[in-house]
C-alpha cells in the first residue's frame, strides 16, 4: 500500500494568519528541504533598471537574492552576503552601492516587504549622488529569479537538546539552512528553530542560546554553519559538560 | 549493489536519504520521458541513468523515443542550430514533415503518454507531441537543453506555439530562457560519475591511452576536448600553448574532437587548425569516434589542465567532467563555465590566448595550486553537478507542480 503524504501551504509570519510553531513543544522536528529557482525573465544592466524591477518583482525573488547564495555553490568566505550587493561591484563596479547593500541586514526588517524598501532607499541615495548610474551599463546583466521550496520531514524527532550534539554534524546542509536560515522568515521574531526551541526549556539553555545567537549566518557557508551549530552544542549544552 | 548504494558511496548517504525523502510523495506516479535518441549526445546519457536511478525510488519511470527519417533529423538539427542562435531557413516542406512525423510519433507514444502523471518532453524534436495528445491527463514539461537565449527568429516563432500550453519549462541557466507564459524552471545538468565517460580508471588504462597517441606521460600535459567549432577556439587554443612553451617548452598540448566529415565547417576549421599547429609533434589533434568515452576520460585523467577556451558555450559539460577528475579548469568567460570556474579556485576565466597562456604558466609554475584547484574542482562538482542534485530538483519540480506549484509547500 502506497504511503500517503499530506501538503499544506505555510503561513509566512507576514501574513495575517495565526502563527503556527513548525517544531512541537516537547519535541524538535528535523526537517530538510530542497529550494528550486524559476527565471522572471526580468533582468538589470543599470542600476535605474534594478531599482524599477525591485519596486515591483515578487517578494519571493527578493527572498532567493538576500538568502539563495548560501544554498550556491561558494569557496571560502563570501564577499557580499545579496545578490545585489555582489552585481554592484561585480556587474555595476560600484564598491560604495556594493558595501552599503552588504550591510543591509534582513534581521532588521519585519518582512521582506520592509526589506524591499530598504535595498529601494539605498538605491535611490546613490542614483542621487551619481548621475552617471543612471545610464551607466553593467559588464554582465542581473537577472532576476524567485524560487520554490518544498519542505519535508525526515521523521527524525529529537526530545532533549543534548541529543542534537551527535545529530547536526550529520544533518544535511539544506536541513540547516532550513532551521536556521529559513527559520527567521518563518518566526514572529528573526529567530533560527533552534533558538525558539530552546526557549521551551527556561534559562537552563539560556548560555546556549546566547551563542547560538552569535553566529553570523551571512558569511559562511552552510557547512561552515553546522560546524559552528555542532561545536556551540557540544561547548554549552548543560548536559554534555562534565 | 542497487544504483541508489552506488551512489551513495560517491555522494553520502545524506544526499540518497534527501531523494528518498524526496520520493514519498512522487511514489507510484507514472514517469514518461519522451526524447530522440537512446544512444548518442547529453540527453540519451542523463536518461541512460536517470530513468533506473527514478525506478529504483518506486516511481514508475518509463523512457520512450521518437523515431524519425532522416529529413526529420535534419530539420531538428536546423532547429537545435537555429535555437542556438544561427541563422537557420528551414523550408516550409521540412517544416510540414517535421509536424507529419510527430504525429506518427504521437500515435504510437499515446498509450504511454495520455494517463502519464509526469511528461518531460526533451528538446524540440518532440514538442508537439503535447499537443497531439489532447485527453491527457498529467503533468507536461517542456526540457531545453539548449542555450535558447539567442534564438533565430523565426524558427522560435514556428516553435512556440507548440511549447506555450506546457505546464512548466526546465531551462539550463536563468540566461538561457526565453519569455514562455508558463514557469521557467532553472535546473544545471548534470554528469554521471558512474558512467565510462567519468568512472575512474585504472592508472595502466591512462597509460595505455596516452601510449597510444605517442604523449609522454613525464611532461606536462594541457588538454581541450571539444568538437572542431569556431565557438570552442581550438585556434586560440594552440596560440596559447606555443606562448606558454616560451616559459615551458616541455608542454604538450592535445585537442581531442569528433570526426568533421559530416560538418562542412568542422572541416574547415580542423583545417585552420592543423595549419595553425604546422607539425608541431607536441601538438596531437585527435579525431575521435563518439563512442570513444573511456579514451575521452583518460585523456582529462592524464592532463595536468584541462582547457574550454569557448568564447562562446551553453553549460560547458567537458568543464564539469574535468573537474570531477580533480583537474583545473582554463575556460572562456562565457555561459555556463561562468558558474564553474571560480578564479584562484577551480581554475582561471580567460578572454584572450593571451590570458589563457598567462593562467597555465601560473599553474605549471605551482604544482601545488593544480593540486589544490583540483580537489576544489571535484569536491564543487561532487556537490553541485552530479545526477543527484540533477534528479532533486527533478524531484522538487514534480512535487511542486503536484500540489499548485506554489511558492513554498511542506510535506508533512
Amino acid at each position: 500500500m502506497l504511503e500517503t503524504t499530506t501538503v499544506k501551504v505555510l503561513p509566512m509570519a507576514t501574513d495575517n494568519a495565526p502563527f503556527c510553531p513548525p517544531v512541537a513543544a516537547d519535541a524538535f522536528a528535523i526537517k530538510d528541504c530542497a529550494l528550486l529557482a524559476i527565471a522572471t525573465g526580468k533582468k538589470a544592466t543599470t542600476l535605474k533598471e534594478l531599482q524599477a524591477h525591485l519596486s515591483s518583482i515578487d517578494i519571493d525573488s527578493i527572498y532567493l537574492h538576500v538568502w539563495g547564495s548560501l544554498l550556491e555553490p561558494q569557496f571560502e568566505v563570501r564577499e557580499y552576503n545579496n545578490h545585489f550587493a555582489s552585481w554592484a561591484r561585480r556587474g555595476l563596479h560600484d564598491d560604495t552601492l556594493a558595501e552599503r547593500l552588504a550591510m543591509v541586514d534582513p534581521n532588521e526588517y519585519a518582512d521582506l516587504e520592509e526589506l524591499r524598501q530598504e535595498f529601494l532607499e539605498v538605491m535611490a541615495e546613490r542614483l542621487e549622488e551619481r548621475e552617471y548610474l543612471h545610464w551607466a551599463q553593467a559588464t554582465e546583466p542581473f537577472e532576476f529569479i524567485r524560487s520554490t521550496i518544498v519542505v519535508f520531514d525526515t521523521a527524525k524527532r529529537v526530545e532533549q537538546p543534548e541529543e542534537l550534539i551527535t545529530l547536526i554534524p550529520h544533518l544535511s546542509t539544506s536541513s540547516i539552512f532550513y532551521h536556521f536560515i529559513d527559520a527567521r522568515r518563518r518566526l514572529p521574531v528573526s529567530q533560527d528553530d533552534f533558538r525558539f526551541w530552546l526557549t521551551c526549556w527556561g534559562d537552563r539553555y539560556a548560555e546556549l542560546n546566547h551563542h547560538l545567537a552569535a553566529i553570523d549566518p551571512y558569511f559562511n557557508g552552510l557547512t561552515t554553519i553546522r560546524h559552528q551549530l555542532a561545536t556551540a552544542f557540544k561547548q554549552y549544552c548543560p548536559g554534555n559538560q562534565p | 549493489m542497487s544504483i541508489l548504494e552506488q551512489y551513495a558511496q560517491i555522494v553520502g548517504d545524506d544526499v540518497i536519504d534527501q531523494l528518498q525523502q524526496l520520493a514519498k510523495p512522487l511514489r507510484g506516479k507514472s514517469v514518461v520521458h519522451v526524447n530522440s535518441t537512446k544512444l548518442g549526445g547529453g540527453v540519451a546519457e542523463i536518461l541512460t541513468k536517470l530513468v533506473p536511478l527514478m525506478q529504483e525510488l518506486e516511481l514508475n519511470t518509463d523512457w520512450q523515443v521518437i523515431t524519425g527519417d532522416e529529413p526529420f533529423f535534419q530539420c531538428t538539427k536546423g532547429m537545435h542550430n537555429a535555437l542556438q542562435g544561427n541563422q537557420v531557413s528551414l523550408p516550409h516542406g521540412l517544416l510540414e514533415h517535421y509536424e507529419a512525423i510527430n504525429r506518427e510519433n504521437a500515435e504510437r507514444l499515446r498509450s504511454h503518454l495520455v494517463d502519464a502523471d509526469f511528461v518531460f518532453i526533451h528538446d524540440p524534436q518532440p514538442a508537439p507531441q503535447l499537443s497531439l495528445c489532447p485527453d491527457r491527463q498529467g503533468h507536461w514539461i517542456w526540457r531545453c537543453h539548449i542555450d535558447a537565449s539567442h534564438p533565430y527568429r523565426p524558427v522560435w516563432k514556428f516553435l512556440r506555439p507548440f511549447i506555450e500550453p506546457y505546464e512548466a519549462s526546465i531551462f539550463s541557466l536563468p540566461a538561457f530562457a526565453q519569455a514562455l507564459p508558463h514557469p521557467e524552471y532553472i535546473i544545471s545538468p548534470s554528469i554521471d560519475p558512474l558512467s565510462d565517460k567519468n568512472i575512474d580508471l585504472p592508472p595502466e588504462e591512462v597509460r595505455e591511452v596516452l601510449r597510444q597517441f605517442q604523449i609522454d606521460p613525464d611532461r606536462p600535459l594541457v588538454v581541450q576536448v571539444s568538437r572542431y567549432d569556431r565557438f570552442k577556439d581550438p585556434v586560440g587554443v594552440i596560440r596559447a600553448y606555443k606562448m606558454a612553451t616560451k616559459f615551458h617548452p616541455d608542454l604538450q598540448l592535445v585537442l581531442a574532437g569528433g570526426s568533421a566529415d559530416d560538418d562542412p565547417e568542422g572541416v574547415l576549421v580542423l583545417q585552420e587548425v592543423k595549419a595553425e599547429a604546422n607539425h608541431d609533434p607536441d601538438i596531437h589533434i585527435l579525431m575521435l569516434p563518439p563512442d570513444a568515452n573511456r579514451t575521452i576520460n583518460a585523456l582529462q585523467r592524464a592532463a595536468d589542465i584541462v582547457m574550454q577556451k569557448s568564447t562562446r558555450e551553453g553549460f560547458g559539460l567537458t568543464v564539469t567532467e574535468a573537474m570531477w577528475k580533480g583537474k583545473p579548469v582554463i575556460g572562456g568567460d562565457t555561459g555556463g563555465i561562468r558558474l564553474q570556474v571560480v578564479n584562484y579556485h577551480t581554475g582561471f576565466l580567460v578572454n584572450t590566448p593571451e590570458g589563457a597562456a598567462l593562467r597555465i604558466r601560473y599553474l605549471l609554475n605551482q604544482p601545488d595550486k593544480i593540486t589544490e584547484f583540483g580537489h576544489k574542482a571535484q569536491e564543487f562538482v561532487r556537490e553541485n553537478f552530479l545526477l543527484t542534485r540533477h534528479l532533486r530538483e527533478y524531484m522538487t519540480l514534480m512535487v511542486s507542480l503536484l500540489h499548485g506549484g506554489g511558492d513554498r509547500l511542506e510535506l508533512t
